[in-house]
């Protein structure tokens, strides 16, 4: 039996942000939130599969969020022309090629992170929170003496500036490009862990995997997979939201990572629909208490947490056992 | 507890009697504020290790905790109420702020899982970072807060017209000897505390959580209580480094260097003995004040070469601090302690 209150949440609280604002401040809000969360859940759903494959919480995961950054900053310079033209065609080609080059980086940074510090530090949760704290030290400080301290500036592609109107609402096409990619690649997700073979051994690894080594997978080559596909991920989520954002700094993956935790903790560690849930829930409240009392936005994600901690204390959809 | 290696004994007995006679051993005034510096880390070093080493979790606001206490001694201090009981009253009220919210956090997180509450206080420690900065009119926002101290700590007070051995008998000489005595009763308090019946159900619930709760401890009890002491020890150490510094800023107390200073200590020393992050907090302290001139030493005669400069450059610090946190996490981690425990 599935639990159905937390799926409740959602809908709740866009409706209870509703009387608070006018309809059309709400629609660009809610979709603002949308935008946030689907980029969140980029970043977050690697760490919830990893987590809840291996027992294994990957504290620099961070770092793979700013690489994608930076590496999209550094893919679209020698495009500029692509990014300012105003084609679709040359303009989701640099896109394209920014996104792929961030994804396809982290990914790999992800296979030899995986390869020279994860893998030795399986089961013992002590050592792999310190190992992967230094870890996130050397790759921060890397990135820092490639790339700077600067912030660097980064540019929309010029079809998804500005905005259009829907309901009386100014909505930043952007925004709408970001939704559209995260429900695709949820979809994707989706589509990968529920209708194939592969997808439903990590799911039963996630659940049991003693298990599922029994019945003669070799759930560690898997588990490699599942970690390059979720550093890819953040790396993605981080190429998106440094153009969202315009701007790179090196602080970007810590400052993100800080509402990952969150996100996971809220959807419950190693669950896809709960990261999901949760980095929706997460995107919207900061929204909504942005808008309506910005003092209490930097609380408001933390004040969240607690309340779900407390009504459902592992988080809204746990996983097997845990 | 094991005995403890001779060798451990003897480099914990000549560090506290090189801390005991430093003003006098090696005056100066830059020498005398890294030995308080030493002082104060071996306290927050030691009181993370109770988490760390003695409880098995890892608490990422450990820097807010000792902020709380340094904030505490700042505010009173730098809006005129110079004195004494100003610096008690603000010591106290960081050190209870800090053990009720670090108990708020363990009750909340570690009735689920240890993992989370490792993810709980990097948030909570990152939104006290916000809102030291943000909240101007307590805090000073990024500048922080400077402040005078009480006549008796000033270096122009004496308390005797001759000098004591060449060295002056000024208010600094009283300040560290105020620092150290306290970090010494601290440390003593700390050894006390592991050694007690507590603190051995604390190391049978690192070693076998499950065993303990299963012999009536309640786990979670023990752990809360093992935290909000933790922190508010840390707090103590935060009004000492405020008076140290006089002065008290986000960059000094909350930032994520201190917490991997703090990090650093206890694993390069040894986690799971209090000698550990002693030791560890002296080599880490006297390695940034002597080892980061070096690396400007070698960023300027390298200045020519390509890429390696931007390596070695003062400001990558952390780079090597990073570098070396991970190799010794992976192939020593029982640190400095666990080199002479074996044999």
């Amino acid at each position: 039996m599935k639990p159905v209150a937390p799926y409740l949440l959602l809908p709740v609280i866009m409706l209870l942000a509703f009387p608070l604002m006018s309809g059309p401040s709400w629609i660009a809000l809610t979709v603002a939130g949308l935008a946030m969360g689907m980029m969140l859940f980029l970043m977050a759903s690697g760490l919830a599969l990893v987590f809840g494959l291996m027992d294994v919480l990957n504290f620099a995961h961070g770092g793979f969020i700013t690489l994608g950054a930076y590496i999209a900053v550094s893919v679209l310079a020698p495009l500029t022309g692509w990014v300012n033209a105003g084609s679709w065609e040359l303009n989701l080609m640099a896109r394209a090629a920014a996104m792929l080059a961030a994804a396809i980086v982290s990914g790999a940074a992800g296979l030899a992170f995986e390869a020279i510090v994860i893998r030795r530090v399986y089961g013992a949760h002590l050592q792999q929170v310190l190992i992967t704290v230094g870890g996130l030290i050397v790759a921060d400080q890397l990135i820092v003496a490639i790339w700077g301290t600067q912030p660097l500036p980064l540019q929309k592609p010029a079809v998804l500036r500005g905005s259009f109107q829907l309901g009386g609402a100014a909505i930043e096409t952007y925004r709408m490009a970001a939704v559209v990619l995260g429900l695709l690649v949820y979809a994707g997700m989706h589509f990968i862990l529920n209708r194939t073979r592969i997808g439903l051994v990590v799911r039963a690894g996630v659940e049991n995997r003693e298990m599922v080594e029994a019945l003669g997978y070799r759930i560690t080559r898997l588990f490699v997979g599942v970690f390059v596909a979720g550093s890819a991920l953040a790396g993605l989520g981080g190429a998106m939201w440094a153009q969202y954002q315009e701007t790179v700094t090196p602080a970007i993956g810590a400052e993100m990572m800080i509402l990952v935790f969150i996100v996971v903790i809220i959807g419950g560690l190693g669950s896809i629909g709960g990261c999901f849930t949760g980095a929706l829930l997460v995107g919207l409240t900061a929204n909504y208490i942005g808008f309506l009392a910005p003092k209490l936005a930097l609380g408001s994600n933390i004040a969240l947490m607690v309340l779900i901690l407390l009504w459902r204390p592992r988080g809204l959809f746990p996983v097997g056992g845990r | 507890m094991t005995r403890q290696h001779p060798v451990l004994r003897l480099l914990l007995l000549s560090l506290f009697l090189a801390l005991a006679f430093a003003p006098f051993l090696f005056p100066g005034t830059k020498s005398v504020a890294t030995a308080s510096r030493i002082c104060i880390f071996i306290v927050l070093a030691a009181s993370y290790d109770i988490m760390l080493g003695y409880t098995g979790i890892v608490s990422f606001a450990h820097t807010m905790f000792f902020a709380f206490g340094a904030y505490g001694v700042a505010i009173p201090l730098s809006r005129g109420w110079i004195g004494w009981d100003a610096i008690l009253v603000g010591t106290i009220v960081g050190a209870a702020l800090a053990a009720l919210v670090s108990a708020a956090i363990a009750l909340l997180s570690l009735r689920v899982q240890k993992i989370f509450f490792s993810m709980i206080t990097l948030a909570v420690a990152s939104l006290a970072q916000i809102l030291a900065t943000q909240l101007r009119d307590i805090t000073g926002g990024e500048d922080g807060l400077t402040f005078s101290l009480p006549a008796e700590l000033q270096p122009s007070f004496r308390f005797l017209a001759d000098p004591i051995f060449g060295v002056r008998a000024d208010g600094r000489l009283i300040g560290y000897y105020l620092t150290a005595l306290i970090a010494l009763a601290l440390f003593l308090l700390m050894q006390r505390l592991v050694a007690s019946p507590f603190g051995t159900v604390l190391q049978a619930i690192r070693e076998n959580e499950f065993r303990a709760e299963a012999l009536g401890y309640r786990t979670i009890v023990y752990r809360t209580i093992a935290s909000a002491i933790s922190a508010a020890i840390a707090a103590v150490a935060g009004g000492l480094m405020a008076l140290l510094l006089r002065y008290v800023g986000p960059s000094a107390t909350l930032s994520f260097d201190v917490m991997t200073d703090i990090l650093l200590m206890v694993v390069i020393g040894g986690m799971g003995s209090l000698t550990g992050p002693a030791l560890g907090a002296a080599l880490v302290v006297l390695a940034h004040y002597y080892l980061q001139p070096f690396m400007q030493m070698g960023f300027d005669s390298l200045a020519d070469v390509r890429i390696l400069p931007a390596l070695i450059h003062p400001d990558r610090w952390l780079l090597w601090v990073g570098t070396l946190f991970v190799l010794i996490v992976h192939f020593f981690p029982a640190g400095i302690v666990g080199a002479f425990r074996k044999h």
